[in-house]
This record gives C-alpha cells, sequence and structure tokens, in this order.
C-alpha cells in the first residue's frame, strides 16, 4: 500500500519521456547550469558505469578521465536540470555495474562496441 | 480552529521543485479523521477537540470505546432519554484505532464531522509528533553521542567505552543522571517547523520537507507549528 502511495507524489516530478541509454554506453549529459538569472548548458562526456535507484530517485553514474584522473558523477534520470542525455557509442557489457573499469587504466578501458540494427 | 490531524508515515522519496531542486519529502497519509469529541471551558475546563484516524474492527474494540461512537437512537441511548436525560452528542462512526486530542479553540467544528488533510492547504509549516524507531540496548556513542576512544595508541577493547565516570574517594558515589549506556528510541519526538511542500485532498496526503521521528506505517500528530 505504501508504494503505491508513494508513487502517487513521486508522480508529478517524473519525466514523460526518459532518455533512452543503457549501462556501457557513452554519453553526453547536457546539464542546464544557472547562473545568476542566465541559463546554460554545460556537457559532461563519459561512460555509464551503473544505474540506481526507481521511481524519482533513479540515477546514473558517469565516468570519464580528466587530466588522467578518474571523475565520476551521479545524475538524477528525472531531475529537471538534465535537459538532454545523448548515446555516442554503445558498448557490449555483460553486467549491471561496471566498477571493475575503476582499477583498469588506458587500452584495458575500452569495450567492445554494440554492432546498431543497420549493420546487421 | 484547531489545526491538526492524525495519521500513518508513509515513506521518504524525492520530487523536484520549480527550479529543479531536489526536496527531501516524507509523506504521511493524514486523516480522514472523525471530530469524536469537543471538550468544553464549561463541562471540562479547557478547549479541545479529540480526534479519531483509522477504522478498528467492533470485536477489537473496548465496551467504552464503542459506546463512545454509538449511534444516537441505539437501544440504550433511547431508554436514557425517555429517562429525560439530555443525549450526548455522539460520532456515529466505527470504533477509532489512534485517539488524540488537540488543544485550542473548536469553534466551527461538531461531533460526528470529517476532517480532511485540507485543513493544512493555508498552513506554511507543521510540527509533527512520533514514536522514534527503537533501538534496544544502545552504548554512550549511538545513544548520548559520545565521542568514544582511540582505536589505537594502546587503547584495548574500549574503544566504544566512555571515559571516567565521576571521581575517587570524594563524593564517593556516581552522581545522578550520569549518561550511560540503556535503552535507546521508542519514545515520544516532536520534529519542529516541517515545510509542507504539497496537499493531495484525492488520496488524503500530506508532503513535507524533511524527516519525520518513526518507523513508515508508524501513527503521527500533525499539528500546525508553533515556532517560527
Amino acid at each position: 500500500m505504501s508504494m503505491q502511495l508513494l508513487s502517487l507524489v513521486e508522480k508529478a516530478s517524473l519525466k514523460q519521456e526518459l532518455p533512452k541509454f543503457t549501462v556501457g554506453d557513452t554519453v553526453d549529459v547536457h546539464c542546464r547550469i544557472l547562473e545568476g538569472d542566465k541559463e546554460r548548458i554545460q556537457i559532461f562526456n563519459g561512460l555509464v558505469i551503473a544505474k540506481a535507484g526507481s521511481g524519482s530517485r533513479e540515477t546514473f553514474t558517469v565516468r570519464r578521465i580528466v587530466q588522467g584522473e578518474g571523475v565520476e558523477r551521479k545524475f538524477p534520470i528525472h531531475s529537471p536540470r538534465i535537459a538532454k542525455v545523448e548515446v555516442k557509442r554503445s558498448g557490449v557489457v555483460r553486467r549491471a555495474k561496471l566498477y571493475y573499469l575503476r582499477d583498469r587504466t588506458g587500452k584495458a578501458v575500452r569495450l567492445k562496441e554494440r554492432r546498431t540494427e543497420g549493420e546487421k | 480552529m484547531v489545526v491538526g490531524m492524525l495519521g500513518r508515515k508513509v515513506g521518504m522519496t524525492q520530487i523536484f521543485d520549480a527550479t529543479g531542486q531536489a526536496i527531501p519529502a516524507t509523506v504521511i497519509q493524514a486523516g480522514p479523521c472523525h471530530v469524536l469529541q469537543l471538550r468544553t471551558q464549561a463541562q471540562n475546563g479547557y478547549e479541545a477537540v479529540q480526534l479519531g484516524y483509522l477504522d478498528k474492527p467492533r470485536r477489537l474494540a473496548s465496551r467504552a470505546a464503542r459506546g463512545q461512537v454509538a449511534k444516537l437512537d441505539s437501544k440504550r441511548q433511547k431508554r436514557l432519554s425517555a429517562a429525560g436525560l439530555q443525549p450526548v452528542p455522539k460520532a456515529d462512526c466505527e470504533p477509532q484505532r489512534f485517539v488524540r486530542e488537540f488543544r485550542g479553540a473548536t469553534d466551527g467544528l461538531t461531533v460526528g464531522q470529517q476532517l480532511n488533510v485540507d485543513v493544512f492547504a493555508k498552513t506554511a509549516s507543521v510540527d509533527v509528533i512520533g514514536t522514534s524507531k527503537g533501538r534496544g540496548t544502545a552504548g554512550v556513542m549511538k545513544r548520548h553521542g559520545f565521542a568514544g576512544q582511540r582505536a589505537s595508541h594502546g587503547v584495548k577493547k574500549v574503544h566504544r567505552h566512555a571515559g571516567s565516570i565521576g571521581c575517587n574517594t570524594d563524593p564517593h558515589h556516581v552522581f545522578k543522571g550520569r549518561r550511560m549506556a540503556g535503552r535507546y528510541g521508542a519514545s515520544r519526538v516532536t520534529a519542529r517547523n516541517l515545510k509542507v511542500v504539497g496537499v493531495d485532498v484525492e488520496n488524503n496526503l500530506l508532503i513535507l520537507r524533511g524527516a519525520v521521528p518513526g518507523p513508515n506505517g508508524g501513527y503521527v500528530i500533525i499539528r500546525e507549528t508553533n515556532k517560527l
């Protein structure tokens, strides 16, 4: 009962159309940034290594390497500040969380690319 | 009029406001509440309203609880009025699981009336009273926020202990009120000044910013805050 009531409250916060991507995709996340009363879009590019949560609390983690240092950012999927998520490449992965990539550097981070429908 | 309500904690979630900020929100199923009784200055020496929340099966209710909400045209009531007794107003509902009083002026309220969550429609913030989660026997670090002792440098097996509990020969006893380990939680806790984020009259839901004491499904008392 309680979960149904919670989802009633969350419904207003959910996005109508969710960006389509999965773990293993390399994505561009378009974030809305407020500077004073001006709004601009900043792009965070990286690999989706995890998705977590459900309902309005669902998040995804994007990992990228900045100046030789690994940087991970967690985004709420339903946040209005996430304008768009563009899939650049999608890799073949066999698990839901790619935390093992944290221990790898350079060539070992590469994922096999998934063939798109058209190429089959 | 008293602005108060009884309810149950549903759980926590997050919602996004107009600027895209995520708000930590507690959802409370508040009401509908029945007005069971009105306390008056003349009869009781103070003014208050007694509310009841959630129907209870009649077989589980005590005779007194059944009588409190009984219909006015019951056999017993008829006999009493035949004897010339003024009938006491009754709520005419099922016995209620959770019954509490709210002090304050009772104008605009009648026994038997149903209150909905829209009493909070114009309220900016509320206080929520609940029973906190019981933690059983807890040590001083969890119970009183003591710092404990060091992990190394000669500390042996007392990492989560308190330090000294008093002096020696003089005064020769431990002072009363010394904070020690013991039962923690499962007590009445008031969370004050929680902002009302939304009111869903259709589903009797009250959405507040911040956390509320107690487990999901725990009973809570909600009233307009007196702290501003």
